[in-house]
Parts: structure tokens; C-alpha cells; sequence
């Protein structure tokens, strides 16, 4: 295939993956804006206020960037889980596998429509903040490019799994046993400050940590972490879960007997 | 000149140490309608696995109107278009979407995929439910589906694995028909089939793999010469009592109006009819008791079956 012909099947995936997730907004775009539409009620209007300030701001403005976020790496992971385990379980990824798309169109396809659904949720929730809170931006490019990388990165994740995944528990058990934890102690609720030492140290193992920080100075320009690292982290697991991934369609693991 | 299809010594064996191909070789010309017969088991969708990659072969070589899926497979697919045995599309998309996806993974142009896709719908009498979700459709329309699916990048070589399975009578008729009208504008076909009238009526060449390797590659007709016997049934205007013996020419009785008798490949059928009009028996009309490439097909197999199995054709 050349350049044109390339460009042409990788906008025919990420069409498809959007499709897919549009059809179903019951599912895929209305649950995640109606849950942290609760959790802003609750912890920003009714527990918020008793909590006081937290990092210079109130709980409210707390929290908010790390709702955004955990709804962006929930939904960027699932999206392409959901989305490749189904074409799997289906048998339709054959489509793909015979005709003559690179591997590597394949993955930034599907990679592209996960951040498309994390982002779009991303939006939503953010739009949902502004009836609780004031928003405010310090840092653009930071939030920006942090948002991206982390949907990217879970995207990955996401794929990785699906292509492991046999069925469809297989496709709940990462997100329940690693994501849900990680994301909950990733900062998202606390600032790190407030834990023993001991608990800090263990803390900085979270990636999410450094995702969350990352975008909190993006928008507070207040942060538990030295955003270059965060940077330097996500990067490094972007580039490390692309390379794997890109190996696991070359040797066509669980897709080509 | 180059074959459309060109396999030279294939294996595959499984990661459960399954040898399901053991050094086949078949070369498939262009503009030819090629079956492939075989028992269930006996290798065909492993082969076709290979040939379009969804089976990472063990050693061998495969190679597409000349480009050797080893050094440029993104060109060989190109030429190959697959209708695969069970239905393997998304079946809450629209079937013009379908379609279209498809035209996209070969890189057509927005606009050039939805006017293909909007002519291989028409051909195959799907037009007027491209906005139907997949899996509303019947079976018949699914498996149709799957052939505009294959078609709409108009590959050099088409490749169907029983198509025509589950499929009624006219339905078959009609797909034949369709088939044979896109072989005579040169595209090279081969299928897979249960059905040994769908090769006899359809195919010109014929491969029959059988435990991983061929054991018969060659013309439907040349095939058919192997024939050395034949069993017809006739039915007769005067009503029968007994089979009416006829030296050198075995039968026996149906019904009092028909009897079966069969004719090796050195005897006339004049000489038969002769017979039976000097006894007065006036042969209204007559038939193969079987189809006849069944008949040798499962000559050419049975031998070879292992502790009895039954074999399916």
C-alpha cells in the first residue's frame, strides 16, 4: 500500500471506531458524564465544603482535574478493549487481517478512536464541571499534550488486553483489579502531601499519579510532582506499550492460528 | 505464464502438533474456476488460511499473481479477495457500511468505495437493504453480503469457502450464475465446496486434499474419465415384474415403472437400449443414480478414512 492508500485505511478505522462508539452513546458516552456528574454533587456540594481547602483550592476545584482525568483513562481504555474484543469474539478483525492495512495503521487506528472517546468524554465531564465550579487554565500546553499522552497510553493498555482477552471477563478483570485502584490512589481525591512518608514513597510507583498531577498543574498550576517527570513517565510507557503491542500484531498473538 | 495461484510444498502444524498440511503443492492459472474438495478435516481452510494470512504457515511457499506473500504480502492481498465459511462481520453494522469499511482497508477513495459498494449491492440483490443492521438480514442475504465484501476492491483472485453452505436451491442457482459471470470477465475463482455438483457444474480444474495432502489435481473432465462405472435409472412406460436381465449389465428393480442398471465404462448404451426394445421396454427417461464426481470422490477418499470415520461431503 502506499502513503495515500495508507492514510486512507487508517481514517476508514478511526471513522468506524467513532461510529461504533457514537451508535451506542447510551453506553458509552452517557454513564461516564452521569457518574461524575454525581461525584461532583458529592463531593463537591455536599462533603466539599466540610473537607475545606486542599493544595490552596477549594475541594471542588480540587478534584475536578482528576475527575477529568480518571474519566479519560477509564474511557480511552475501554473504548479500544471493548471495541478490539469485539471485533475479535466476532471474527470481523478478519476483515482486517486479510486485506493489506500495515500493522502499524491497525494499532494507530484503533489507538486514535480510544483517545477520540476518552477526549470526547474528557469534554463532556469538563462542561459538566463548570455548573459546580469556576474553571481555570494555567498551563495549555500541558493540559493538552498530558490529556493526549494519558489516552494514548490507556488506549495501548486497552489494546493490549483485548488482544490477550478470550472473553468477554477477561476484558473486566484489568479494569477492576488495576485501573479502578490505581486511579483512586493515583491523587485524584488527595493530594499526596497529607500521607505519611512511607505512603508518599509507595504513591510515586503510580503512574496515574503523575498523569493526574500533571493535568491538575495544567489547569491549578499546583502539583504533588515534578511535571517533567510526569512527562518523562507517560512518554516512556507510550513508546514501550506501542513497541509490544506492534510485536503482538507482527506475531499475530491470539489472531492468526 | 504466472499463476494466479502458485503452492509449493506447504505445511502447517499446529501448536497442539496438529499437521494439518503436509507438503502440498497446486498451482491455479489465471481466469480458471478451480474447486477444492476434501473431507472435513482434510486441509482446505487451513489452505485458504495460509493463502490470505490468517494461518501463519510452517514452511512452504505461497505466492500471488507472482509476488511471494514471504517478500511483498501487501501486495499479493491485494489480489485476493475471501469469502470465508462462517459469517465474520460486525453485526450491528449497516450493510452499505460493511461494505464500504471494507473498500477503505484497501485504500479506495471515499467516493470510488461507496460507488463500488453501491454496484456490487445492486449485483448481488443487496441494494435495498444497505441501511439494514447485518444481523436483521437472512442467511442467504449474510452470505451475499460476504461475496460484495470480497468483490468491492475487485481482486484478481477470489477465493470462496463453501459458499454456497446452508444456502437454498434457487439461491445456489443464482450464485452460481453470479460467479460464473465474474470468471468469464477474468477473474480467477476457487472455492471450497460440500457440494460435488457445485464443482461439476462450476469448476474446469479440481485439487481433492485429503489428510494434508493432495491426492488428485487435475481437470473436472479428466477426473471424471476415472469414472468406471455408472448406475442410471430408468423409467419405463410398460409396467415391470422383474428387473429385465440384460447380459453384462447389473441392476435390479425400483418400482414397477423403474429399475437401476449399471453401465462400465467399455459398454454402450446403445446396445443397453437395443436390448430393452427387443424386450419391448420403452425408456421414457433416465438419470444418474449419484452425482458422478461423488461417486469418485468418495472412491478416492474412503480409502483412505482411519478407523472407519465417517467421512462428510
Amino acid at each position: 500500500m502506499n502513503a495515500q492508500q495508507q492514510w486512507v485505511a487508517f481514517c476508514t478505522i478511526v471513522v468506524k471506531e467513532i461510529r461504533r462508539f457514537m451508535r451506542i452513546w447510551q453506553q458509552t458516552l452517557l454513564p461516564p458524564a452521569i457518574t461524575i456528574a454525581l461525584y461532583f454533587v458529592i463531593f463537591g456540594r455536599l462533603i466539599g465544603p466540610r473537607i475545606g481547602e486542599m493544595s490552596g483550592f477549594s475541594y471542588i476545584e480540587f478534584v475536578v482535574p482528576g475527575l477529568i482525568m480518571m474519566s479519560v483513562i477509564t474511557n480511552s481504555y475501554a473504548n479500544v478493549v471493548s471495541s478490539f474484543f469485539g471485533t475479535k469474539f466476532q471474527r470481523s478483525i478478519e476483515e482486517l487481517l486479510v486485506s493489506p492495512v500495515p500493522n502499524y495503521v491497525i494499532l494507530v487506528g484503533y489507538i486514535i478512536g480510544g483517545v477520540a472517546r476518552g477526549l470526547a468524554v474528557g469534554v463532556i465531564v469538563t462542561l459538566l464541571s463548570l455548573f459546580f465550579t469556576h474553571l481555570q487554565v494555567s498551563h495549555m500546553g500541558v493540559t493538552v499534550a498530558i490529556v493526549f499522552l494519558t489516552a494514548v497510553l490507556f488506549s495501548l493498555a486497552g489494546f493490549i488486553n483485548a488482544v490477550y482477552a478470550s472473553s468477554f471477563d477477561d476484558i473486566s478483570i484489568i479494569p477492576t483489579f488495576v485501573l479502578t485502584p490505581l486511579t483512586y490512589l493515583g491523587g485524584v481525591f488527595y493530594s499526596i502531601s497529607m500521607l505519611p512518608a512511607f505512603w508518599q514513597g509507595v504513591s510515586q510507583a503510580n503512574p496515574v499519579l503523575y498523569m493526574v498531577n500533571a493535568f491538575r498543574y495544567g489547569l491549578l498550576g499546583v502539583s504533588d510532582i515534578d511535571v517533567v517527570w510526569a512527562f518523562v513517565i507517560v512518554i516512556a510507557f507510550c513508546v514501550a506499550l506501542f513497541v509490544y503491542s506492534l510485536y503482538l500484531l507482527e506475531r499475530g498473538k491470539k489472531l492468526r492460528s | 505464464m504466472t499463476a494466479a495461484l502458485s503452492i509449493s510444498n506447504l505445511h502447517k502444524q499446529y501448536d497442539n502438533g496438529f499437521e494439518a498440511l503436509k507438503g502440498i503443492s497446486l498451482d491455479v492459472q489465471p481466469g480458471d474456476f478451480f474447486a477444492v474438495l476434501g473431507p472435513n478435516g482434510a486441509g482446505k481452510s487451513t489452505t485458504i488460511g495460509v493463502i490470505c494470512s490468517l494461518v501463519k504457515k510452517t514452511s512452504g511457499q505461497v505466492s500471488v499473481f507472482g509476488t511471494d506473500i514471504d517478500e511483498n504480502f501487501s501486495l499479493a492481498k491485494q489480489n485476493i479477495g475471501v469469502v470465508p465459511q462462517e459469517f465474520n462481520f460486525n453485526q450491528f453494522e449497516k450493510v452499505f457500511d460493511i461494505v464500504k469499511t471494507q473498500a477503505g482497508y484497501y485504500g479506495l477513495p471515499a467516493k470510488l468505495a461507496a460507488q463500488r459498494t453501491e454496484k456490487y449491492l445492486r449485483q448481488l440483490g443487496l441494494w435495498d437493504k444497505r441501511e439494514q443492521r447485518s444481523r436483521t438480514l437472512s442467511g442467504g442475504m449474510k452470505r451475499r453480503l460476504m461475496i460484495a465484501r470480497a468483490l468491492v476492491h475487485e481482486p484478481r483472485l477470489l477465493i470462496l469457502d463453501e459458499p454456497t453452505a446452508g444456502v437454498d436451491i434457487e439461491l445456489r442457482r443464482s450464485m452460481w450464475q453470479f460467479l460464473k459471470e465474474i470468471n468469464a470477465r477474468g477473474t480467477t475463482i476457487i472455492l471450497t465446496t460440500h457440494y460435488l455438483e457445485e464443482a461439476e457444474s462450476l469448476c474446469r480444474n479440481v485439487a481433492i486434499i485429503d489428510r494434508g495432502h493432495i491426492i488428485q489435481n487435475t481437470s473436472v473432465k479428466e477426473l471424471l474419465r476415472q469414472l468406471n462405472k455408472e448406475v442410471f435409472i430408468m423409467d419405463t412406460r410398460e409396467v415391470l415384474k422383474e428387473f429385465p436381465a440384460i447380459e453384462g449389465y447389473p441392476g435390479q428393480l425400483i418400482d414397477d415403472h423403474s429399475f437401476e442398471v449399471a453401465v462400465e465404462k467399455h459398454q454402450s448404451l446403445n446396445e443397453l437400449f437395443a436390448s430393452l426394445s427387443e424386450r419391448g421396454i420403452h425408456v421414457l427417461s433416465m438419470r444418474n443414480k449419484a452425482n458422478r464426481l461423488e461417486e469418485l470422490f468418495v472412491s478416492l477418499v474412503e480409502p483412505h478414512s482411519e478407523n472407519g470415520e465417517e467421512m462428510q461431503v
